[in-house]
């Protein structure tokens, strides 16, 4: 007997998947400047939802105050760039480890809150965030600041490379952070997150050290966040304490998305993704009751379908893109050890 | 004595965060729910008495005898009709699903009303004032709000302890399964907890809206107060709860005193003080 993570349908996916990578890699061949920027787009909402579906749907840390390593990474990104003249792509890269760092005592103090209350504290967090922000007068106070044009003429020094520069940036993020929640639900602390996942005090009775793991998710889940979140301002190129810290973009739509496409796997919010931009690029035009009947959609998903469209093909037709889920293989001729 | 004035005015705003947040701790202790989209509801009640002043010619003090009512069924409705198929042992359900709630509230009153800054006119008793001594000067409605709060956390109380009603609701809170076992029907209970809830938040509501401009957008802020309020206070003690929003109105005015950037920022961080120093709050009754 030996222990397998991969399916038949897993095999298909993971190839189908290296074909797409290769297929939006090359996009800046064969995209036009829309389709590029609208992908760009679309990978930054893949690896912000894969992040808090890590947190919420595997460590169950249900924050609804993911904005604040958002809005962080942003104005650290700004900061950066504009008072000590880093370079802005070096920058993103600078925004994580800052994002994490800031992670360690906000999680010290609000992991003493628990459950839902535990959803609010972060919020409050993230007006903490956006009212310090909104004093910091060099950033642009409450009415915020724009990049100035020569950090911008810095990173390329025709438009075109930058756009495709800043689409490729977008995709590399995108998959590095797509990776890394991989890598790590496939090692001991996934199996741990897993167990956490689907019943908390059964996971700590068999040993498993529930607050560091969590305490853990909550950190690296800041770090990718910031990181994204710099991403995000300097392809804006403009940035203000209500846009960075917005609840609405940054959260709202990132829980529509994961919980449409499924919470708790991480192919839910790639789907997702797609099913939002969807709806987004034929409804947009209503405004308001656009958005109120996305939150209408997701109620019902919640209430209907609460694993998500990705959830209940997972139940159905029991397929798996990424090979997450550990089974045993029966076999006369066992190589392994039995 | 500038000072003074700035406390006391701390204080009386403290009343309306009161309110604000026994409807909050309310449906927690009975349900272990925590509403995401209460904030938007203390804004609908705001539009509903805006509604009856238009409509009606009411005085908004007096449209609470319409506001409380109509909210305390949109409650009751929506506890049965929605929120009771999301309690269980998932935390996510009911988060999720008032957190939608939330965002279709906020979105319709912005469809309906736009995103404009309304306010409700009291009339005289609005700019009417006593003197309490010299350079110290307190509002009629202010301190009307204030005693209503009093009042509203002094008959829940009563509720809660003297009546046949108030023994179900802690039956519930304390086991779910033992109240039913008993013979409580459970669903029932939860939405008149949620009654007792939105109808003690239409009070605040309406009084939000004659003391300051409202608009669609508001809500999420007020949740945020509410919350504070709670922590501040310590689960389940609504005196304590009277007293984490004094303390926060207390830190925002102080705050404001210093630099009006500042009002919101001094009472979060009042708040996350607390909860570094004392997690349980000041006057804790139940653990989480």
């Amino acid at each position: 007997m030996i222990v397998e993570h991969a399916t038949r349908s897993s095999r298909i996916g993971v190839a189908l998947i290296a074909i797409a990578l290769v297929v939006l890699a090359s996009a800046p061949y064969w995209g036009d400047r829309q389709t590029l920027r609208l992908l760009a787009e679309m990978f930054t909402f893949i690896a912000l939802a894969s992040l808090w579906n890590l947190l919420a749907g595997y460590a169950g840390l249900v924050s609804v105050g993911q904005q604040a390593f958002v809005g962080l990474g942003g104005y650290v990104l700004f900061a950066l760039a504009m008072l000590l003249d880093v370079n802005p792509v070096l920058a993103i890269f600078v925004a994580g480890p800052i994002g994490a760092l800031v992670a360690v005592p906000v999680a010290l103090l609000i992991f003493r809150l628990r459950g839902a209350y535990f959803a609010i504290g972060t919020w409050v967090v993230a007006e903490v965030f956006r009212l310090v922000a909104s004093q910091i007068s060099v950033l642009g106070g409450g009415s915020g600041i724009s990049l100035p044009a020569s950090v911008v003429l810095a990173m390329a020094p025709s438009r075109l490379m930058r756009e495709f520069e800043m689409y490729w940036l977008a995709l590399l993020l995108a998959v590095v952070i797509l990776a890394a929640i991989f890598v790590l639900l496939r090692s001991r602390h996934g199996l741990a997150l897993t167990a956490i996942r689907d019943n908390e005090l059964a996971a700590q009775s068999t040993g498993i050290g529930v607050w560091s793991i969590k305490f853990t998710v909550y950190v690296l889940t800041a770090f990718g966040t910031a990181m994204v979140g710099a991403f995000i301002f300097l392809q804006k190129l403009r940035i203000s304490p209500d846009t960075a810290f917005s609840v609405n973009d940054w959260t709202a739509f990132v829980i529509f998305i994961t919980v449409i496409g499924g919470i708790g796997r991480i192919e839910g919010p790639i789907i997702g993704t797609i099913i939002f931009f969807a709806l987004r690029q034929s409804f947009a035009g209503l405004g308001s009751l656009y958005l109120l009947m996305m939150g209408a959609v997701a109620i019902v998903v919640m209430l209907w379908a609460p694993k998500g469209l990705w959830g209940m093909i997972v139940e159905r037709l029991g397929w798996q893109i990424l090979p997450l889920q550990r089974h045993l293989v029966l076999r006369k001729d066992a190589r392994g050890k039995s | 004595m500038q000072w003074l004035n700035v406390i006391l005015q701390g204080v009386l705003i403290g009343g309306l965060y009161a309110m604000f947040a026994t409807g909050l701790s309310l449906i927690f202790g009975v349900m272990r729910l925590v509403n995401i989209a209460h904030g938007d509801l203390i804004v609908l009640a705001a539009y509903i008495s805006l509604i009856a002043t238009q409509a009606f010619g009411m005085d908004p003090l007096t449209s609470l005898l319409l506001v409380v009512p109509v909210m305390a069924l949109i409650g009751y409705a929506l506890q049965r009709g929605l929120l009771n198929y999301t309690l269980g042992e998932d935390l996510l359900p009911p988060l999720l699903v008032t957190f939608g709630l939330s965002i279709i509230i906020q979105n319709g009153l912005l469809e309906l009303f736009t995103a404009d800054s309304r306010k409700l006119q009291a009339g005289a008793i609005e700019i009417q004032t006593f003197q309490l001594a010299q350079d110290l000067w307190i509002g009629a409605l202010p301190l009307i709000q204030f005693v209503v709060a009093v009042a509203v956390i002094a008959g829940l109380q009563l509720l809660f302890y003297r009546t046949a009603l108030g023994r179900a609701l802690r039956a519930t809170s304390d086991d779910q399964a033992v109240a039913q076992l008993t013979g409580l029907d459970t669903r029932h209970i939860f939405a008149l907890a949620m009654a007792l809830s939105l109808a003690v938040i239409a009070i605040a509501g309406v009084f939000l809206a004659v003391r300051a401009n409202f608009d669609p957008a508001i809500g999420p802020a007020r949740l945020i107060f509410a919350f504070e309020a709670v922590i501040i206070g310590g689960l389940g003690s609504m005196w304590g709860t009277l007293a984490g929003g004094i303390i926060l109105g207390v830190s925002q005015a102080i705050g404001a005193q210093i630099d009006p950037g500042w009002q919101l920022l001094a009472g979060h961080i009042v708040f996350l003080a607390i909860l570094a120093v004392r997690p349980q709050g000041l006057f804790p009754k139940v653990s989480g």
